[in-house]
């Protein structure tokens, strides 16, 4: 034998893997194995640095690789057999992409020599992926393997975060060759994200901003994804200028919801003060945002009469669906820290006392009124008591995606970043519960609740297998209105009342299924028990299923209607029948 | 506008639609090509024309120059959607600096006889075309220009017998001695 047996970096692909994960100072990852991935599973049993959390859905693993990047804001990591294996993690590559959520995914593929004859369990995992990855490689050669994942680490964490996929066929796993630590030369070239914001932009904001009689700040998901110091320079940038800001269901907890100058969420289920906000201003600062249509209603009628900033990491988001005045292309952290030194030397704080006297109008308008009741529970009132019973706590919310998501947006109030993990930009049905789970291994001591929805919560029930398994006691606080309550206020809106498979029929008993798993079951019915039931959930720890039996046909508002412009919302007191068809008989109108 | 109840914000936009020839220098490995053209079938972009080649073999460098169409916002979108693909070393719009020359190069077979012969010789020498394949009833001819010409010389060749056509698309490169 050459003495290159002696190598330490002499090792087999699969040992590469493992060792990368150790490199890049991965502890948990989440799988499922199979066949194209076992050499790989051979190495994870040999070792005790990275801790391997076993789903029950490739989709599972994906989700909570999600909420452990989200919580943590290190990358997610899940290992995924060929095939089905891979195809199952399509949903979740999706949602990482659509939330910019940094997510490395190894999958295995079929021997080199078997790619391309329909082997068992093969599939153009690369092609399949393609769209649904920030990028994605395939490796035929042991040798290209410890560069390509130190490339997938950097390129998942760099730049605007986003998921990467790295396809490992198995005589790659099982061959030898060299292995090396991560270095700067395995990154393309061609890829180097813009950090630092241009200074002429910078000045040109700060002037806009210090003139502004009107201004309002619009955050998102990118000041997280940026970074605690991100946050911590916006909120001084709301204190240096005391402008109103709004943020969007992704960037909830940037600014607190407890901070005077915040306006609530913003958007089709935004509060009334922050769209009308919007609507009116006359300058506008969006941070890590990217004017998504949840966000703008009607484009053209858009907020009409402001000069718009927008800073974003990346170029594309620029003038996507917005033509903005000024453009800064960079980190959003770097950015506010130029804007905020330019602003503090040359400017002095706007007096808009007028402008905050029209916001009280606005905000006395009280767009999030409900009426609540002593027979039934209202949804609105199950998330205010979670929070309040939950305030001070150390505590994360995932979320389902319906109503239930928008009440928890509008009713949870974050106070500090990485606590709110949610399906935005895909709306993915199935992702609060694994990604609960992600969440819970990576804080094991904190409180972990995944709003969820009846509907929602069966499409990755499976996963409370795995949370038994591994004892995380998570909380699956279901808002069970036996309906999809969010496909049906639509149907009531837009489609003549027609309620066509939208009703949760046949449910599962929630209690008895939590048992059936080895977890804890509680339900509710009545109002006087909410508090006491929620307090019970709160003390044990163990996986608890929460059949919170809520008012079944209560629906969410405000609401811009589709087609509208943002002063154009549906009140909750306006939305009766009538007022409900003339707001939304824009279009065709409605039956 | 009447619009479909839809939980969309349908619109439709009325800003005119721009050509830009775009050159888009990439690292040549397996797939580049497929997540460019993933790109834009994705994203519903237009392709007119796409060509694509090794230029500079040491470096692992290919060209690809993509003829598109859309309205200016979309055309910016086109841009900074290809710049941020990983293995995308750099965008130039070709058509925006209007210091490029474009070219195609068309193989065009003809077949007739008599008059018609004669005619697609006469017209295929006025457009600096070349005879490559000749047979008694039939021409093959190479053409070099840009697209507008290369349409042109196939527009009359239609009538003269003509067969079909094999185009490269367009390759497009800068004025003066600065690379881009
Ligand atoms: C995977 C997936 N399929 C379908 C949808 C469309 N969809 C959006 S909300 C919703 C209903 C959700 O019902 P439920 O979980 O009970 O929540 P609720 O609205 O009742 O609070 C559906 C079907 C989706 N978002 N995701
Ligand atoms: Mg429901």
């Amino acid at each position: 034998m050459s003495d290159k047996s002696h190598d330490p970096n002499q090792m087999t692909g699969a040992a590469m893997i493992v060792r990368a994960l150790i490199d890049h100072g991965v502890t948990d990852i989440f799988g499922y194995p199979g066949g194209a991935v076992l050499p790989i599973y051979d190495e994870i049993f040999q070792q005790s640095e990275v801790q391997h959390i076993l789903v029950r859905h490739e989709q599972g693993a994906g989700h909570a690789a999600e909420g452990y990047a989200r919580s943590t804001g290190k990358p997610g990591v899940a290992l995924v057999t060929s095939g089905p294996g891979a195809t199952n993690m399509v949903t979740p590559l999706t949602d990482a992409l659509m939330d910019s959520i940094p997510l490395v995914c190894i999958s295995g593929q079929v021997p080199t020599h078997l790619i391309g004859n329909d082997a068992f369990q093969e599939c153009d995992t690369v092609g399949i992926t393609r769209p649904c990855t920030k990028h994605n490689w395939l490796v035929r050669d042991v040798n290209d393997l410890a560069k390509v994942l130190h490339e997938a680490f950097y390129v998942a964490t760099t730049g605007r975060p986003g998921p990467v996929l790295v396809d490992v066929p198995k005589d790659v796993q099982f061959a030898t060759g060299t292995y090396h630590p991560p270095r700067k030369s395995d990154v393309h070239r061609s890829y180097a994200p813009r950090v630092k914001g241009d200074a002429t932009q910078i000045r040109k904001a700060v002037s806009l901003l210090a003139g502004a009689k009107r201004p309002v700040i619009y955050s998102g998901g990118g000041v997280i994804n940026s970074g605690p110091e991100a946050t911590k320079l916006l909120r001084e940038l709301v204190e240096v200028t005391g402008f109103p800001i709004t943020s969007t269901l992704m960037g909830l907890g940037a600014y607190p919801a407890s901070g005077k100058n915040w306006l609530g969420m913003l958007g089709m289920h935004g509060t009334y003060e922050a769209n009308m906000t919007m609507h009116d201003c006359d300058v506008m600062l969006c941070v890590g945002a990217r004017f998504d249509d949840r966000i703008t209603g009607r484009v053209d009628a858009f907020s009409p009469n402001s000069k718009k900033i927008h800073i974003d990491i990346d170029p594309s988001s620029i003038n996507k669906n917005i033509r903005v005045d000024v453009p800064i292309i960079g980190d959003c952290g770097n950015i506010l820290g130029d804007i905020l030194q330019v602003f503090k030397a040359e400017a002095k704080k706007p007096d808009i006392k007028t402008w905050w006297q029209q916001i009280a109008q606005w905000r006395a308008r009280n767009s999030l009124y409900y009426k609540k009741s002593n027979d039934v529970i209202l949804p609105q009132h199950a998330i205010q008591s979670l929070f309040e019973l939950t305030r001070g706590k150390d505590t994360y919310i995932t979320t389902e995606v319906g109503q239930h998501q928008m009440w928890a947006a509008q009713f949870y109030g974050f106070e500090e970043p990485h606590r709110w993990m949610t399906s935005g930009g895909l709306g993915t049905m199935g992702y609060g519960l694994p990604a609960a789970i992600g969440v819970q291994v990576a804080h094991p001591d904190s409180l972990v609740i995944d709003i969820a929805g009846d509907a929602s919560v069966q499409m990755t029930m499976q996963e409370m297998s795995t949370a038994v398994q591994y004892e995380l006691p998570i909380k699956i606080f279901i808002l069970n209105n036996q309906y999809m309550g969010m496909v049906r206020q639509w149907q009531q809106l837009l489609h003549g009342n027609r309620l066509s498979h939208s009703y949760s029929e046949a449910l599962p008993d929630f209690v008895k299924l939590a048992e059936a798993y080895g977890g804890v079951g509680l339900q509710v019915t009545k109002p006087a028990d909410l508090e006491g039931a929620i307090k019970e959930m709160i003390s044990v720890k163990r996986p608890v299923l929460f059949d919170c039996r809520v008012a079944a046909l209560e629906n969410c508002f405000p609401m811009i209607p589709s087609g509208k412009a943002h002063n154009e919302m549906l009140l909750p007191e306006q939305a009766n029948d009538e007022a409900t068809a003339k707001a939304f008989a824009g279009g065709k109108a409605l039956v | 506008m009447n619009q479909p109840a839809s939980a969309y914000f349908i619109e439709e936009r009325h800003d005119p639609n721009e050509t830009h020839t775009l050159a888009v220098l990439v690292q040549n490995e397996p797939g580049v090509l497929a997540r460019v053209i993933g790109l834009f079938s994705g994203r519903g972009y237009n392709i007119e024309s796409l060509t694509v080649s090794e230029t500079e073999a040491q470096k692992h460098l290919s060209r690809i120059t993509i003829v598109t169409t859309g309205t200016p916002m979309v055309i910016q979108q086109i841009k900074h959607q290809l710049d941020r693909m990983i293995p995308v070393y750099q965008v130039v719009d070709m058509t925006q600096t209007k210091r490029s020359i474009e070219r195609e190069l068309a193989m065009v077979k003809v077949r007739g006889q008599g008059e018609h012969r004669v005619e697609a010789l006469r017209l295929a020498d006025a457009f600096r075309a070349r005879v490559i394949d000749a047979t008694t009833e039939s021409f093959v001819f190479e053409i070099t220009g840009n697209t507008d010409k290369i349409n042109q010389f196939i527009d009359l060749m239609r009538p003269l017998g003509l067969v079909e056509v094999s185009r490269t698309g367009v390759a497009a490169i800068g004025r003066g001695p600065e690379g881009m």
